[in-house]
C-alpha cells in the first residue's frame, strides 16, 4: 500500500484545490479592484459635476477633473475661488466633511467674470484664442477676434499670453435677487437679527 | 357594494379639502354699487411686458406696431407678441402715441420695462369691427384663432394666453372644462359683480369655451358667500347643459389645483397642467372676454378691477380701460389722505406693494387696495418656531411648511425639494395662521429662488464641461491628423523610391556639377579671372 501522499489522484485532488483557491482569490482580488476603481471614477464624477468647469486652474491642477481626482484622494475641497461656497457646500454634503471657508491662498470669492476683448487694439495674434478652455473667442490670424459673452467662464487663461494686453475681465451683471433669507430673520422695526 | 360606498365616502371627505384658512368676507363694500364704467384718462399707460412680471427669467414680451406720434384707433393693434407666451395688444381708445419708453417697476422685484404712452382724444373712433356671420357655425380652431386675434389672457392672475392653453386642451382632449368664479380673496369682488351683472355673457362665454375646446360637460364654480351672483346664475342657466356648482368659501380655494380637486375629485400631478387629467380651467373674466371676442370680434381691451380698502370712500368695481393709471381710478373713488398709507396690487393675502401710483392697470391687475397699518398690519418680528403644527393643518398643498422652514434655514436644498418645495404655490395660509408671525411664505420664495440659481449654476457648468470636453476632443484630433499626415508624407515618398540619403548625395551630386561646369566655362575663356 502506497502512502497517501504518493497516490496520484491524492496529488491530482491537492494540486487542483490549491490552483483552483489561487485563481479564486486572483479573481475575486481583481473584481474588487475593478469595482473599487469604478466607485472611485464614480465620485470622480459626481465632484466633477459640482466644480464650476471654468478650468481656470487656481487650484493648482491643470482643470477641473483633475482637481476632482485629487478631491477624491483626499486633497482640500476649498481650493476653488469661482465654485465659491456654493461648491464647498455642495462637496462638504457629498464627502460627508466639515465645511470649512475657501482656503484664500488660492483666491477670493469673486462675482461671475467675462473676458472682453478691446478690439480696437487686436492685432489678431490667434495666440488667445489657443489658451481658451471652452472656445469662446473666434477670430482669425491678423484678423480682430472677439469674446462669445454666453460662452465665456471668465476664467482669466487668455489675459496672460495676450501681448498686446487688450482682454479686460469685467463684471457680469448680478443675478437678479429679489428674497434674502438674511434680510427675513431681521426684526423689522429694530433691524437686529430674530432669534431662532 | 358596501366597500364601493365607504371608499367613495372617504374620497368625497379627502377632496373637500378642509385645509386653508377662512378669512372674514371683506368685499361688502366694493359690492354697493354697480359696475362703474371708467372716463377715459387722458394718458393710457400700455405695458409692452408679459407676464408674469416677477420672475426674472420668462418673461416675454410685446413688440410695438405703431410709432412714436402716430395716431390709432379704438381696437387698432397696437403691439403683436414676441416670444411663445404673450398675447398682443390693441388700442383702448382713439388717440396719439406720445412715446414708447421704459416706465418704472410697479412692484418690488419687478423691472422697468417698456410701455407705449398713448394720449388720448376725445373722440373714440373705432376701427370697424368684423364679426362672424354665424358665430355658433364655427368650427373650434376658427374660435380659437378669434381668441387669439382678440389678445386674451387669462384673468385670474397668472396671465397665461388663452388661446395657447385652449389649442393645448383641444389638442390634448378635455373632458371637463371648469369656469372659475370661486374668488378666495377676502377683498376682492370683481368676479362676482360680474357674475352679478353680466350672468347671461358669462354663461354663453362658458358655452362658446366648451364648444371650442370640445369638452363633454363644462362646470361652472362659485362659493358660498355670493349669493345675488348664485341667483344671477341660477335663472341664467335654466336648461343649460352647464352645471353650477357651489365650494365653501376657503382661501386659497380657488387656486386651480384645490377647485379641479374639488370638483372632479381628482388631483393635479404635481409636474402637470391640470389637462393633463382631462380639465380645463378658464375664469369668469376669461370666459366674458371670450364672448366679446368670439361673438363681437372685439379684442380685449378693459378688465374689471376692484377698488377697496378702508382708504377710499366710495370702493367699488370698476370696468377699466388696459393702461389707465392706479391713480386715475384711486381719484375716481375718493381717497381719504389720512387713511392712505399704501397700496396693493392684488390681493390682501398675495398682493404686492405697489411702489409707483401712476402704474397702470394691465390685463392681470384684479384688485387694488388703498389701505393702512391698522387695516392690514405689516410684518412683525418673527418669533421661534413652537412647533405647533398649524401651517400643516393651514396648506392647501399638503406639505409641512415648519420642516420646510428649518431645511431652508439650514440651507439644505437636497432636503427642500424632498420635502416638496416646488409644489408651494405661495398662497400664504401657513404665514396667516403662525403663532410666532414667522412670515414662512417669504422664506419658501426666497428658497425657490436659490434653489434656481444652484439649478441654472449647474446647468451652466454642464455647458462648459461640454464645451471644454470638445475643446479638448478637437486638438486631439488636429493633431492626429497632422501626424497621420506627417505619416502619410514621408510613406508617400518611400513609395517612390525617396529617401533621405539619397536625396542629400543626389543634392550633393548636383552641386558638385554645377560647380565642374563652372570651372570648366572658366578654363575655355581662359585667364583665370574667376579665381581672383
Amino acid at each position: 500500500m502506497t502512502p497517501l501522499a504518493e497516490n496520484l489522484f491524492f496529488q491530482l485532488l491537492v494540486g487542483g484545490s490549491l490552483l483552483g483557491s489561487l485563481l479564486c482569490a486572483i479573481a475575486w482580488g481583481v473584481a474588487g479592484l475593478r469595482k473599487r476603481l469604478q466607485e472611485q471614477r464614480f465620485l470622480v464624477d459626481r465632484i466633477n459635476s459640482i466644480l464650476p468647469q471654468t478650468q481656470c486652474g487656481r487650484c493648482g491642477h491643470p482643470g477641473c477633473r483633475p482637481y476632482a481626482r485629487a478631491i477624491a484622494t483626499g486633497e482640500a475641497i476649498n481650493r476653488c475661488p469661482p465654485g465659491g461656497d456654493r461648491a464647498i457646500r455642495r462637496l462638504s454634503l457629498l464627502l460627508n466633511e466639515a465645511r470649512v471657508p475657501l482656503d484664500p491662498a488660492h483666491g477670493e470669492i469673486e462675482s461671475a467674470k467675462v473676458a472682453v476683448i478691446r478690439e480696437a487694439e487686436c492685432i489678431g495674434c490667434t495666440k488667445c484664442i489657443v489658451a481658451c478652455p471652452v472656445d469662446a473667442i473666434i477670430g482669425a490670424a491678423k484678423h480682430m477676434h472677439t469674446v462669445i459673452a454666453s460662452e465665456c467662464t471668465g476664467c482669466d487663461l487668455c489675459i496672460e499670453p495676450c501681448p498686446v494686453d487688450c482682454i479686460d475681465l469685467v463684471e457680469r451683471a448680478p443675478a437678479f435677487r429679489y428674497w434674502s433669507l438674511a434680510a427675513l430673520a431681521t426684526d423689522p422695526l429694530s433691524g437686529e437679527p430674530c432669534h431662532d | 357594494m358596501i366597500r364601493q360606498a365607504f371608499s367613495d365616502l372617504f374620497e368625497r371627505l379627502g377632496s373637500t379639502s378642509r385645509r386653508g384658512i377662512r378669512p372674514a368676507t371683506l368685499r361688502e363694500s366694493s359690492l354697493r354699487s354697480r359696475i362703474m364704467p371708467t372716463p377715459i384718462p387722458r394718458e393710457l399707460i400700455l405695458s409692452l411686458q408679459h407676464y408674469p412680471d416677477t420672475s426674472a427669467k420668462d418673461v416675454s414680451s410685446m413688440k410695438p406696431c405703431v410709432e412714436v406720434g402716430e395716431w390709432v384707433a379704438k381696437y387698432q393693434l397696437i403691439a403683436r407678441e414676441k416670444g411663445p407666451n404673450a398675447t398682443r395688444l390693441h388700442a383702448p381708445t382713439s388717440g396719439t402715441v406720445q412715446a414708447i419708453e421704459e416706465i418704472p417697476p410697479a412692484v418690488n422685484g419687478q423691472r422697468a420695462r417698456l410701455a407705449i404712452r398713448l394720449l388720448t382724444d376725445t373722440d373714440e373712433r373705432e376701427l370697424p369691427l368684423e364679426p362672424p356671420s354665424d358665430y355658433r357655425s364655427l368650427a373650434p380652431e376658427q374660435m380659437i384663432q378669434l381668441i387669439e386675434d382678440a389678445g386674451i389672457c387669462g384673468m385670474g392672475g397668472a396671465g397665461f394666453p388663452t388661446a395657447t392653453k385652449v389649442r393645448d386642451a383641444l389638442e390634448k382632449g378635455v373632458k371637463t372644462l371648469i369656469i372659475n368664479g370661486v374668488e378666495c380673496e377676502p377683498y376682492i369682488s370683481c368676479d362676482e359683480a360680474l357674475i352679478r351683472e353680466r350672468a347671461d355673457l358669462t354663461v354663453q362665454g362658458a358655452e362658446l369655451l366648451q364648444a371650442a375646446c370640445l369638452a363633454d360637460d363644462c362646470v361652472i364654480v362659485i362659493d358660498n358667500a355670493m349669493p345675488a351672483a348664485r341667483q344671477a346664475l341660477k335663472e341664467k342657466l335654466q336648461g343649460s347643459a352647464i352645471k353650477l356648482q357651489v365650494v365653501r368659501r376657503r382661501y386659497p380655494a380657488g387656486d386651480e389645483r384645490q377647485l379641479v380637486k374639488a370638483v372632479c375629485r381628482r388631483e393635479v400631478p404635481n409636474d402637470g397642467h391640470p389637462t393633463d387629467i382631462g380639465v380645463l380651467v378658464q375664469n369668469i373674466g376669461t370666459a366674458v372676454a371670450v364672448y366679446e371676442a368670439i361673438v363681437h370680434a372685439k379684442p380685449c381691451i378693459s378688465r374689471i378691477v376692484t377698488l377697496t380698502g378702508s382708504a377710499l370712500l366710495t370702493p367699488k368695481n370698476f370696468d377699466a380701460p388696459i393702461g389707465t393709471p392706479v391713480q386715475h381710478l384711486l381719484n375716481l373713488c375718493g381717497v381719504n389722505e389720512n387713511q392712505h398709507e399704501f397700496t396693493i396690487r392684488g390681493g390682501s393675502m398675495m398682493g404686492q406693494y405697489l411702489m409707483d401710483q401712476a402704474a397702470p392697470i394691465e390685463k392681470t391687475t384684479n384688485c387694488i387696495i388703498a389701505s393702512n397699518n391698522a387695516e392690514i398690519p405689516e410684518r412683525e418680528a418673527e418669533q421661534a418656531c413652537i412647533r405647533c403644527g398649524y401651517c400643516e393643518q393651514a396648506c392647501p398643498a399638503q406639505l409641512q411648511p415648519q420642516r420646510l422652514l428649518a431645511s431652508i434655514r439650514n440651507e439644505e436644498w437636497q432636503d427642500t425639494v424632498e420635502l416638496g418645495l416646488d409644489d408651494c404655490i405661495e398662497c400664504g395660509a401657513c404665514a396667516v395662521v403662525c403663532p410666532s408671525r414667522i412670515p414662512l411664505v417669504s422664506y419658501f420664495r426666497a428658497g425657490k429662488e436659490i434653489h434656481n440659481e444652484d439649478h441654472s449654476a449647474q446647468r451652466q457648468s454642464r455647458h462648459w464641461q461640454e464645451r471644454f470636453q470638445f475643446h479638448q476632443y478637437r486638438i486631439k484630433k488636429n493633431q492626429e491628423k497632422a501626424r497621420s499626415a506627417k505619416v502619410a508624407a514621408q510613406s508617400a515618398g518611400e513609395e517612390q523610391g525617396f529617401s533621405r540619403d539619397q536625396a542629400r548625395m543626389e543634392i550633393s551630386a548636383a552641386v558638385e556639377r554645377v560647380r565642374r561646369r563652372r570651372e570648366a566655362l572658366a578654363r575655355e575663356t581662359g585667364h583665370g579671372e574667376e579665381k581672383s
